[in-house]
């Protein structure tokens, strides 16, 4: 479904960050990104959603054998990419509610249906934030504005639970999760899983990963995939860190 | 594409409304003395106080300098050379079959035709077609509650006592430039009376539309809310592209006897010239309206037209808790100009004010807030509260924000916060990953950003407000 071919992408200074990354991922599967700080794990996310900021300067990024690197952001949401980030954005003054009306309505229009009927909408939302535990309270709350750092996540998770990516990429999504609210999260995005969608997940943590189960594992360094593997790598980092593969491709 | 390339792209809307109507007119020809007010005043068959009044008006004028103060360049206009009456030939009219047919068309490219207006949400309308009221609708609703709805200049026939009363008490023929030219050459505009107790059971609205060309468009509203009333009134208007400037110099007088509440809402969308600055409304307005006793004025307004804009909606909150409210959006884009704000002023004891002032500046345009706070000696306890934001969409564009405090009262309170923001790339590129195109992504964000003044709209008013916003903005929506 996605697949990253020797991607190199910086800034426009000139300062490049993606240094050849190669990536495959299938309907159904689930990858795991780690890293250390700075390695790049938000920059690719973004330069997979088409963030403008990012120049590329080499390879490509294909969603079912068709290129997207010219397509709009807007366009690559509409294909179904959906991008949880490690920092949203707040829009004062612009309700959740109102926000995930015109982003779904704005995917709808896209596909050539009119805006969903109020009705229809209202019960999606509601059986959303149910999945998810949340109040209903939320939907009139102004977009992440005054947001706990964990109410920031689970509204990206409940966006993605409305919009039904094929594609969801979550960036660092458990950090700043309680432990209930972590499992809660996970379960999300467990419901949205089946074998035609996929989920990237980019985590520093193996503990998300027990309740998402990856199928890969892969360690992004120096804007490099420097090691892939299962589920077990997960477990390996944790227990040692990065140190050893800092040192193994230190020669490289 | 960077931001800038995104927002020029985005803000480059052409105005949607650039037309004009062909229909006879019965002019008077340009130029002005006291010979052109009394035939004017003759041509209305007003009564001689008027004419007098009107002649006064003119020598205080003539003895009076343009002010240039304001934060805006224009060039001056030739007050010579503008007519200062002109009139659709067709008057009388006892259903909308009478009227013009051109001007139904006009209408209707508006959107706004009558027949729509009178089968939606009760709103009733006195349309002023550059000077002189064709068509006033709702008036038998009103007439049983004893509300008076008409154009000003039936209002001098009819309601003379009221008229004689109260024209000039809140804004004197004195007050300043403009305001001392409307009362001299004033063709029409709406008046409105509201009986003792009596709550107005509709929205009343008024269609502003400037049509001939060169005519300077001088309405003169007053609008008395007696003692324990409420109303609620709509000012609402566009203009079709004209490549000469056209001179706009309204006053609006309201009257809030003891414990009447009057809300006027405006959404002011007049051709703002074209995407070089050419051409445009010149609209120099003065506003005010005083509170008696408990009274309550709010005024609420988005203006997003004019080349050049000139207004201040004020409150003399004369009486003892009286309260004063002004919420207002202000958009400029392209080589706009407006300064704009308030005047609060504080007289009774324990009176209230609010101004939460939202400016909105994109392309090369220059949005000024200039608010005036004013606490007299007798105002214990007196508190006021403003708000003055701007938004800055691209690096071409200016804002600037004069806030005056006048304090002769240590009691008072005045609190006074202000933020400049600019639409970040970071919060476009959100709604854009969630499906939004960049043009939705902007009207979402400013529709936010302004939510604290568009609640404060009737419903129907709200949503032609955001649409506005959006096409003043946008390019393609709509
Ligand atoms: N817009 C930008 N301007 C300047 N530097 C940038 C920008 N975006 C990314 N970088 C730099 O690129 C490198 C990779 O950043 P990125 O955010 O992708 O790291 P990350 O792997 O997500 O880190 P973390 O685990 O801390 O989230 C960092 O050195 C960062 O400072
Ligand atoms: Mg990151």
């Amino acid at each position: 479904m996605l697949s990253i071919q020797n991607l190199q992408a910086g800034l426009a200074d000139g300062t490049s960050i993606l240094k050849g990354i190669n990536l495959e991922v299938k309907p159904g599967e689930v990858h795991a990104i780690m890293g250390p700080n700075g390695s790049g794990k938000s920059t690719l996310s973004s330069v997979v959603a088409g963030r403008e900021e990012y120049e590329v300067t080499g390879g490509d990024v294909l969603l079912d054998g068709e290129s997207l690197l010219d397509c709009s952001p807007e366009e690559r949401a509409h294909k179904g990419i959906f991008l949880s980030f490690q920092y949203p954005v707040e829009i004062p003054g612009v309700s959740v509610s109102n926000f995930i009306k015109t982003a779904l309505n704005a995917h709808r229009a896209a596909r050539g249906e009119g805006p969903l009927e109020a009705a229809l909408l209202l019960k999606k939302m509601r059986e959303k934030l149910e999945l998810l535990e949340m109040d209903k309270s939320f939907l009139s709350r102004s977009l992440n504005e005054g947001f706990s750092g964990g109410e920031k996540k689970r509204n990206e998770i409940f966006q993605m639970a409305m919009l039904e990516p094929r594609l969801a990429i979550l960036d660092e999504t458990d950090s700043g999760l309680d432990i209930d609210a972590l499992r809660i999260v996970a379960q999300g995005v467990n419901a949205l899983k089946s074998p035609t969608n996929a989920v990237v997940v980019i985590t520093h943590y193996q503990r998300l990963l027990e309740y998402i189960v990856p199928d890969y594992v892969h360690v992004l360094l120096h804007g490099k995939i420097v090691k892939s593997g299962t589920k077990d790598l997960a477990l390996e980092l944790e227990e040692r860190g990065y140190d050893w593969i800092k040192k193994e491709n230190a020669g490289k | 594409m960077s931001q800038d390339e995104i927002l020029e792209g985005v803000t480059s809307a052409e105005y949607k409304y650039g037309f004009t109507t062909d229909f006879e007119s019965d002019n008077l020809p340009p130029g002005l003395d006291e010979d052109v007010i009394r035939a004017l005043s003759a041509k209305k068959n007003e009564p001689e106080w008027l004419t007098d009044w009107r002649l006064e008006a003119f020598r205080i004028w003539q003895s009076m300098e343009e002010p240039e103060w304001a934060n805006v360049r224009y060039t001056k206009p030739d007050y010579q050379a503008i007519s200062y009456y002109s009139a659709p030939v067709k008057k009388q009219v006892n259903s909308l079959d009478e009227v013009d047919p051109e001007l139904l068309k006009t209408f209707e490219k508006l959107g706004i035709s009558l027949d729509e207006q009178k089968r939606l949400s009760g709103v009733a309308m006195d349309v002023v077609v550059d000077s002189v009221s064709v068509a006033t609708t709702f008036k038998a609703t009103l007439a049983e509650k004893g509300i008076i709805f008409c154009s000003i200049s039936d209002a001098v026939h009819e309601h003379p006592e009221l008229v004689r009363k109260y024209l000039g008490t809140v804004v004197p023929r004195t007050d300043n430039f403009f305001a001392a030219l409307n009362s001299a050459v004033f063709t029409d505009g709406s008046f409105c009376y509201i009986p003792k107790g009596v709550r107005c059971p509709m929205e009343l609205s008024t269609y502003f539309r400037i049509n001939q060309a060169g005519t300077g468009q001088f309405e003169r509203t007053l609008l008395i809310a007696d003692q324990g009333s409420y109303v609620s009134y709509l000012e609402g208007c566009t203009a079709p592209s004209r490549d000469e400037n056209q001179l706009h110099a309204a006053v609006v007088e309201l009257v809030a006897l003891d414990d009447a509440e009057i809300k006027y809402s405006t959404v002011q969308n007049w051709y703002p010239g074209d995407a070089e600055g050419k051409g445009g409304v010149f609209n120099f307005v003065t506003k005010r309206g005083i509170c008696e006793k408990r009274a309550k004025i709010s005024w609420t307004q988005v203006e997003t037209g004019s080349a050049v804009t000139w207004k201040y909606p004020s409150c003399i909150l004369k009486g003892d808790d009286s309260v004063g409210e002004f919420y207002s959006v202000a958009v400029t884009n392209h080589y706009q100009q407006a300064d704009t704000g308030t005047k609060m002023i504080h007289l009774g004891k324990r009176t209230k004010s609010t101004i939460i002032s939202k400016g909105i500046c994109a392309g090369h345009s220059n949005g000024s807030y200039r608010g005036l706070v004013k606490m007299g000696p007798r105002a214990e306890g007196a508190r006021n509260f403003s708000q003055c934001d701007s938004l800055l969409m691209g690096d071409g564009c200016g804002s600037h924000t004069f806030p005056y405090i006048e304090i002769q009262n240590k009691s008072a309170q005045v609190e006074h916060e202000a933020t400049t923001s600019k639409i970040g790339e970071d919060q476009i590129f959100y709604c854009n990953q969630r499906g939004m195109d960049t043009e939705a992504a902007i009207a979402l964000i400013v529709n936010g950003y302004c939510k604290d003044v568009l609640k404060q709209l009737p419903m129907e008013f709200a949503v032609e407000a955001q649409k506005l916003l959006a096409i003043s903005l946008e390019g393609s929506v709509g």
